[in-house]
Formats: structure tokens, sequence, C-alpha cells
């Protein structure tokens, strides 16, 4: 037993933490929107399933508590109590209270003492909503009778509305350690008990009676709305030895074979009865073992059959299934639409897809050196196909953003409560995908800028009202590509910076000097430095003023970029640019003297041969004119000080990033190279001009110029650059 | 020398144990001086060459090279010295060293003239290091080893290597075409 949960476990806590996920986005949804019966029904199911789950591996705790959740939410889905935003209030902590538990159970910490007053206070607080409790009375009907005939009474019950489970446990039972009784009133918890017979046919006189057998059988005669794997699962523990059949009620055979025929995927008999709930995998396994021995003994039998026998299940439903599977069969299998794989194989993967681009790029560089022709046509046709295998490899890591959005809804909800803001989150873009690195590394600091819009940028509700705004706030979360790069958008409606504030602020604390000149967006910026904070008294939200530059670095690291846009009474707009993803991109090689540099080839725009520009080039100042527009120019051999003389010709690469453009000077075009991204490290990580290293086909090292700090510092170098007219 | 050898070589077949490790040490020459790392710390020692130096930093950071797919930074200890710069010649050496700071383990290369031998000096045989007359700064000295009646200078490779220091020190010698 002890073997069985181990390995089970992780599942639950995952699927309940799933669930749980679910649940609170539903509530989130249902406290804006009308009532919506799916939706409830949804999380009943999702409260419903936990608690089924928990029981099988007796996690009282999260039983009893859940239990009384569901019960609740039962009530709430027949439209017995309204919804209102206490109630979902206190839905929300009921589901933070299951999480505790699950977390509990996990680490199997030993519960304290506050959570499990946390806990009765929920409950009180739900069965006051609920009205009398009429769920502690359950009604059992023990009716034991040791000396009954054994004869089986389907035919009679099979026909009313209730389940007929046949119990005959293994002989050892109670050998094994497991309490028959525990079972028994977990099935309680399902549903009804309407009677249960117990037989005792079995009991072998009393000498040779061992005490520590088992002999009873149970038939027991059951109601629930519960589905047959639910029922088959409080057996979970018991299955060894034991022949358990479980009989669905008359009414239910009908809807087995409505749901066999509105099902569409799967093929074999077998599986269309358990996807229908039929019957359960273990029935199957068993009667496919049962199909299998017959077999080896050459008689060859149809599954159904053998269901039929075994008393799993009713003629009526294998038929419906074997015309269903016909049909399907007929049918083209489609495919699962998904599978779930572990992260670290997915890394792996990349990684020696990054090695294998590399090898290609040095098998592409000798075949270049032999001079012969087919060899190069063929490493040219295998460097095509490296490539397809790194996109596809990638893709395979790309999720889309949504999720980490959607987990801002919360964070919204909790604390627009505790600052008594009326705040509406609304997002947009939550398809779009980027590398799940980047999306595991950008979930904080956005919930940084959220947090700092909710608490800094929306203002009360009285003061919007008084500056004829609507009470409710707005905050915008947006996602989309741009140029090989994704935006994310953090936008709110609120009061707008404060410049004067920030200005004074930046003073005090000598950031900028008395009467200095600053643009807006130079201003504004300054919030991104460290220690800084305009909030005037430290809420447990933010205002520590250890935000913002944290926000700014964390993206830095990721290669991304910050801006932010404000208007006094208006709003802020934060907008995060980042790099789709962190492993392998396409590079544009270049080479100044002897050395070779990597560009990112999403930021080319083109390239120029600067002989062509000699008219327009004025050697005192580093900009050209490019067809009318202004181009600053960044010299690669002075500015990272390369010693040797110029190349035959020169070339400039015009390279965008953001708005801005410029144009950087190099000696050779070497063309694109796949490149694989290698950090820069600790040692390295204030160099300005280089992001990252990669390693060439034949093996040395190169340089991956950081453009937008190249951009950066060519703009800020020379900022009184007059338009040119052309 | 010789003979040393062969008696470090000796005791390490009969007890290979790490206590007897941690006396194990590799000397290497600088400017003719001899120097000294604990075996320990060092993960190989390859021939100099394929270096890709990079703009920006300071003299001692010679550069990166392609140690089977991992970037490597090499840093020239004569220049982590002093003032000036390691020579290039036949016997030229990087060695390849890890280096623990907090949870971090970093792999760092360091440009020697010639590597000479690995020798035991035994924690006797170890003096601490001179409060002045060094040559270098002494929080890069372990202590000074006594070899053959002749000091050896056994470097403390974490301060020498220090991750944090050789990060921050690029920053003033950054290029004024660059700031902000």
């Amino acid at each position: 037993m002890e073997l069985d949960l181990s390995v089970v476990l992780p599942t639950f806590l995952d699927e309940s933490r799933e669930g749980l996920d679910e649940l609170e986005t539903i509530l989130l949804h249902l406290e804006h929107n009308n009532v919506d019966h799916d939706k409830l029904n949804s999380i009943f199911r999702i409260a419903h399933t936990i608690k089924g789950s928990a029981g099988m591996f007796g996690l009282d705790e999260i039983v009893n508590f859940t239990h009384v959740v569901e019960n609740f939410l039962d009530k709430l889905r027949e439209g017995n109590t309204n919804i209102t935003a206490e109630l979902v209030e206190l839905l929300l902590a009921c589901g933070d209270h299951i999480r505790l538990l699950v977390q509990i159970a996990e680490t199997q910490d030993p519960l304290d003492d506050l959570l499990v007053k946390n806990g009765s206070a929920l409950i009180s607080k739900l069965s006051i909503l609920n009205g009398p409790d009429e769920d502690s009375n359950v009604k059992k009907d023990m009716v034991p009778l040791p000396d009954t005939d054994t004869e089986r009474i389907d035919s009679e019950h099979a026909k009313n509305d209730n389940w007929h489970i046949s119990l005959q446990l293994s002989i050892d039972t109670l050998r094994n350690g497991m309490e028959p009784l525990s079972m028994l009133h977990y099935l309680e918890t399902l549903g009804e008990v309407i009677s249960i017979t117990t037989l005792g046919d079995a009991i072998p006189q009393n000498a040779e009676m061992d005490p520590e057998s088992f002999y009873l059988r149970f038939e027991i005669i059951f109601k629930t709305t519960s589905d047959k794997q639910t029922i088959d699962d409080a057996f979970e523990f018991f299955k060894e030895g034991s022949h358990i059949a479980i009989l669905p009620p008359n009414s239910k055979v009908s809807d087995y074979i409505a749901l066999i025929d509105s099902s569409d995927d799967d093929e074999r008999i077998g599986e269309i009865l358990v996807h229908a709930g039929a019957i359960t995998q273990t029935e199957l396994n068993d009667a496919l073992s049962t199909q299998y021995s017959l077999h080896m003994t050459s008689i060859e039998k149809p599954l159904g059959d053998i269901l039929v026998e075994q008393r799993m299940s009713y003629q009526p439903v294998i038929d419906a299934a074997i015309v269903k599977q016909t049909q399907i069969r007929s049918d083209k299998s489609r495919d699962a639409a998904s599978v779930r794989v572990d992260s670290a194989k997915l890394d792996l993967l990349i990684n020696l897809v990054g090695e294998l681009v590399i090898a290609s790029a040095g098998t592409a560089l000798n075949a270049q050196t032999t001079e012969n022709t087919m060899l190069i046509e063929s490493v040219s046709t295998l460097t095509t196909l490296v490539e397809e295998v790194r996109d596809s490899a990638l893709c395979l890591r790309m999720i889309p953003i949504g999720a980490t959005f959607t987990r801002f809804k919360r964070v919204v909800h909790d604390m627009s409560k505790e600052l008594g803001k009326d705040i509406e989150l609304i997002i947009t873009g939550a398809d779009t995908e980027l590398d799940k690195t980047v999306v595991e590394k950008i979930s904080d600091p956005l919930m940084h800028l959220v947090r700092n819009s909710i608490d800094h940028g929306i203002e009360n509700i009285d003061t919007r009202q008084a500056n004829g705004k609507s009470a409710t706030g707005l905050i915008k979360l947006n996602a989309y590509h741009d140029s090989g790069c994704i935006i994310i958008e953090v936008n709110d409606d609120g009061a707008g910076l404060d410049k004067q504030r920030i200005l004074t602020k930046a003073i005090d604390k000598g950031l900028v000097q008395e009467g200095q000149q600053l643009e807006d967006s130079d201003i504004y910026n300054l919030i991104f430095e460290p220690g800084f904070s305009t909030a005037n008294e430290v809420t447990n939200i933010s205002g520590r003023g250890v935000g913002m530059d944290v926000v700014k670095r964390n993206i830095t690291e990721l290669r991304g970029a910050i801006e932010l846009d404000s208007k006094p009474g208006l709003g802020t707009n934060f907008r995060v640019r980042l790099p789709l993803t962190l492993a392998i991109i396409d590079g544009f090689l270049i080479g100044v003297s002897a050395d070779t540099f990597v560009i990112p080839l999403d930021l080319v725009i083109e390239c120029i041969e600067l002989k062509e520009m000699n008219n327009s080039l004025d050697t005192s100042k580093d900009y050209i004119n490019l067809r009318g527009e202004v181009l600053p120019l960044i010299n690669l051999r002075t500015l990272l000080a390369i010693e040797g003389g110029l190349g035959k010709r020169q070339n400039i690469v015009v390279v965008k990033y953001g708005s801005n453009k410029a144009g950087i000077v190099v000696d050779e075009l070497m063309g694109e190279f796949q490149t694989v991204i290698k950090p820069l490290g600790d040692i390295f990580h204030n160099v300005r001009a280089v992001s990252g290293f990669t390693v060439l086909g034949n093996g040395d090292v190169s340089l991956i110029l950081d453009i937008p700090g190249l951009i950066q510092g060519a703009i800020s170098n020379q900022p009184h650059i007059l338009p040119i007219t052309a | 020398m010789t003979l040393s050898k062969i008696e470090t070589f000796k005791e390490n077949e009969l007890t290979l144990n790490k206590t007897e490790d941690d006396d194990q040490f590799l000397t290497f020459k600088l400017s003719n001086e001899m120097f000294a790392i604990g075996i320990l710390n060092i993960k190989e020692i390859l021939e100099y060459g394929n270096l890709t130096t990079v703009p920006m930093m300071p003299a001692f950071v010679r550069g990166v090279i392609n140690l089977r797919g991992a970037v490597v930074p090499v840093i020239d200890l004569i220049a982590r010295f002093s003032s000036n710069r390691s020579e290039v010649t036949k016997r030229t050496c990087i060695v390849i060293i890890e280096v623990t700071t907090d949870d971090d383990c970093h792999v760092i290369g360091v440009m020697v003239d010639a590597v000479s031998a690995v020798l035991e000096i035994p924690a006797n045989e170890i003096e601490p290091p001179p409060a002045l007359g060094a040559k270098i700064r002494t929080d890069f000295i372990h202590g000074m080893g006594k070899v053959d009646g002749d000091f050896v200078i056994i470097l403390n490779v974490d301060n020498v290597l220090s991750v944090d220091e050789l990060g921050m020190l690029n920053q003033n010698t950054e290029s004024p075409a660059l700031e902000r």
C-alpha cells in the first residue's frame, strides 16, 4: 500500500492543483458575469474529483473539508443560493484551504492548529449559507443476514435506479491490513447505501475457521450520481484477489448506449466501454486477461461475451459498443490532441539540437573547402533539414502566455479588495506563444508591474469619480509578436506617473542634479533606478522601493527591454520587449579585421556598401543620409578598439530595434549563421556591446553583438542631430 | 625535483584518499617565479591557442576559449598581479580551474608561462602569507610553501579568481562611447 501511494500521489497532487487553478478561474469569471450553469457544474465536478481521489489516499482532512464544499456547490448548482461577491470570496478562500491541505499531503507535515481553525471557520461560514445540513444523517440500513441464500438478485434490482455491487473480497483482506468497514464508510460519502446484504455462507466450520481470514461477501444496493469509475475507485485497495462486480442501474444502460454513440475516438471495444463509463479500466484489464488465457487454451471468445459473463456489463451496452466500433474503424482514427513530456527531456533535446546546429555548420565549412560539388550539395540539404529540426524543436518549448496572465486575475481580485479599489483585468493576446523558460522568468517581473499598477496606478474610487472617470479601474494585459520579439504590455487607466514627485525624489537621492533639464521619458525611466520608490508609505503590496529596478534587471537578463509611457490623469503603459527564445537564433555573421561577430538576423534590415554612400558621408560626424533619413553609424573598429587595417571594402549593416535604427560599419559580410547562444556568465556581465557568445563551425568562439545596447549608445551619443531634408 | 615526484607518486598509490590530495599542488611559472595551486581545483591543462578576445575588458581577461562546447574565460595571471601582460611562448598553457562562489560553480582558465610539476607540500611546510614584501596582494596568497629550501607562493584561487571582483572591474574600463 505504501508503494501504491508514493507512485500515484504526485499525479493526485498535480491533478488537484490543476483543478484548483481551474476552480479559481471559474470563480473569478462568475464574479463578473452572469451565472452559467455549465460553470457551476464544472466547479462542482472539480471539488468532487478532489474529494474522491483524496479518499483513495485516505487524506481525511481533504475529504472532510471538500465534502462540505461539494455539498455547498451542489446546492448552488440547484439554484438555491445567489452568487454574490462575498460568496465567491468565501469559495476562493475554501479553494486556498484545500490547496494548503494538498500541500500538507505532499510534505506530510502535521496539521497545524491555525489551519484546522481556519478550516472549521470556513466550514461554519459555508453551513450558514447552506442552511440546515442534511448531509450529516446519511441513511444507512445495515441488514446483516448471515445465512441467507447466495442467489443473486440482479433481475429485480437492476430494474430500479440503484447500482448493484457484489463484493467478494480476497480471503487475505484482513491479513493484508485492509479494513473492509472503512471502505464501506467511504462508499457512503459517494451516495446512499440502500441496503447491504452480508453473505456468510463461505464461513467454514468453527474448527477450520481462521480468525484472520475474511469469508464474508457483500451484496450492496447503492444509490449515487457518481459514475462507475468513481465507485470502482472506492475499492482501489481491495482489488487484489477480490472479485468485485459493479452493475449499473437499468436506467443507466440507455445512458451508456447514448454515450457510446456520441463518443468519437476510441477504436477498441474495451476502450469504447471504458470511455463511456460502462466498465472500468480494471474490469477491462481483467476481462482482457481472461480472454488471453482462453486464447492460450485455443478458445476464441469475443471480449463482449466475457464482460457479460463476468457480470461486468449488460448485453445491450456491449451491442451498442460493437456497432460504434465498426463505425469508427471505417472512419480514420484521429491522433491524441496532446502529449505530456517531462521538461528535462525537452531541454536535453534542445541542447542536442544546439550541438547538431554547430556540428552541421562545421560540416558545411569543411565541405566548402573540399570543393566537391556533390558533397556541398548534400551538406546543404542536410543544413536545411537541421534548420527545420531546430525550428520544430524550439516550437516544442513554446507555450502560450495565457496561463501566466490568468494567474494575475486572482492577484487583481485580492488586491483590489484589500485596497478598496474596483479594478477589472482585461486580457488580450493570451494565445501569443513564447519560450517556456522566458515565460517562467517573466512571470515575477510582470507580477511586480501588475501590483504596481494596482497599488500606485489606479486611484481610489472616490478620486476616480471626482476626476470624472468610471469607478472601475482598468488594467489591460496584452501580448503580441513584433519582428522576432514578443511584446507584453501592462496598461492601466490610472493617474499616470507624477513627474514632479519623481524628479524631487531623484534629486533627494542624488540621481539628478537640481536644475538639470530632462525629457519626460528620462524622468519616467528614473523609476527603474535602484532604491527608487515614490510611494510615501510602505504598503504590504509595493512601496519598498525594491520593485522596479529588479523588474528591469530581470528583463535585461532575458535580453529584453522595458519602456514606459505615461500620461497624467490617463494612465501608464509598460511595454516589455522580449526575445522569443533564449537558445538558438538566426544570426548574421560579420567580420572586422580578423574578428567575427554575430548580429541577430531579426534585427538586420539591409546591408549597404559604404562606398556608394561616400557622397553623403560626413567624416566628421558619425551618421549618414540614408534615403533622406538620419542613420547614426556605429564603427565597430573604433568602438571595440580592434587592431588591424581597414578591409578592402567597408559595409554598413542597417539594424533596427524598436523604433530606432543604426548602421554598423564592418569590413566583411559573411552571411547567415545559425547561432547557438551561450550566456555571457558572471565575469562578462557588465560588457555592454556583447550579449552572448556562440561557437562557430570551426570551433572558434564568436561574440554576439548587443544591438539594443549599441543603438542606445549611438543615439544618446549624438542627441542633437537635426533632421536632414533631402 | 624528480625524486620528490616519484615519492609523491608512490604515496599516491598507497593512500588514495582526499586528505592526501589536499596536500598536492600544481606548480607553474609566471615571469620566472614559482606559484602553486591546490590540485583539487584543477580540471585540466590545455595548450594555449584559439583565443577570442572580448572587447572592453580589463587586460587580465585575455579572452574566451571553446572548451568542448562551453565558453570559458581565460585570465592572464601576470596582468592580474601587475600591469604587464604575459608573453605567449611555446610553453604557455591554459590551466582550467573550478571556482566555487556561494552556490555557483564557475569554470575559468588561467594563462601561465609554463607548468612545472605536481608536488606534495605537507601542511607543516606551509608558512602563512608574509605581512609585507610580497609582490602580489596578500589576500591572493594562501601561504608560502617550502620546497627544496625555496619558497613557492600558493595562490588563494577563490580570491584571485573571485568572479564578483572580475566582473566588477570592467565597469571602470568601459569605453566612454557606450556610456548612457
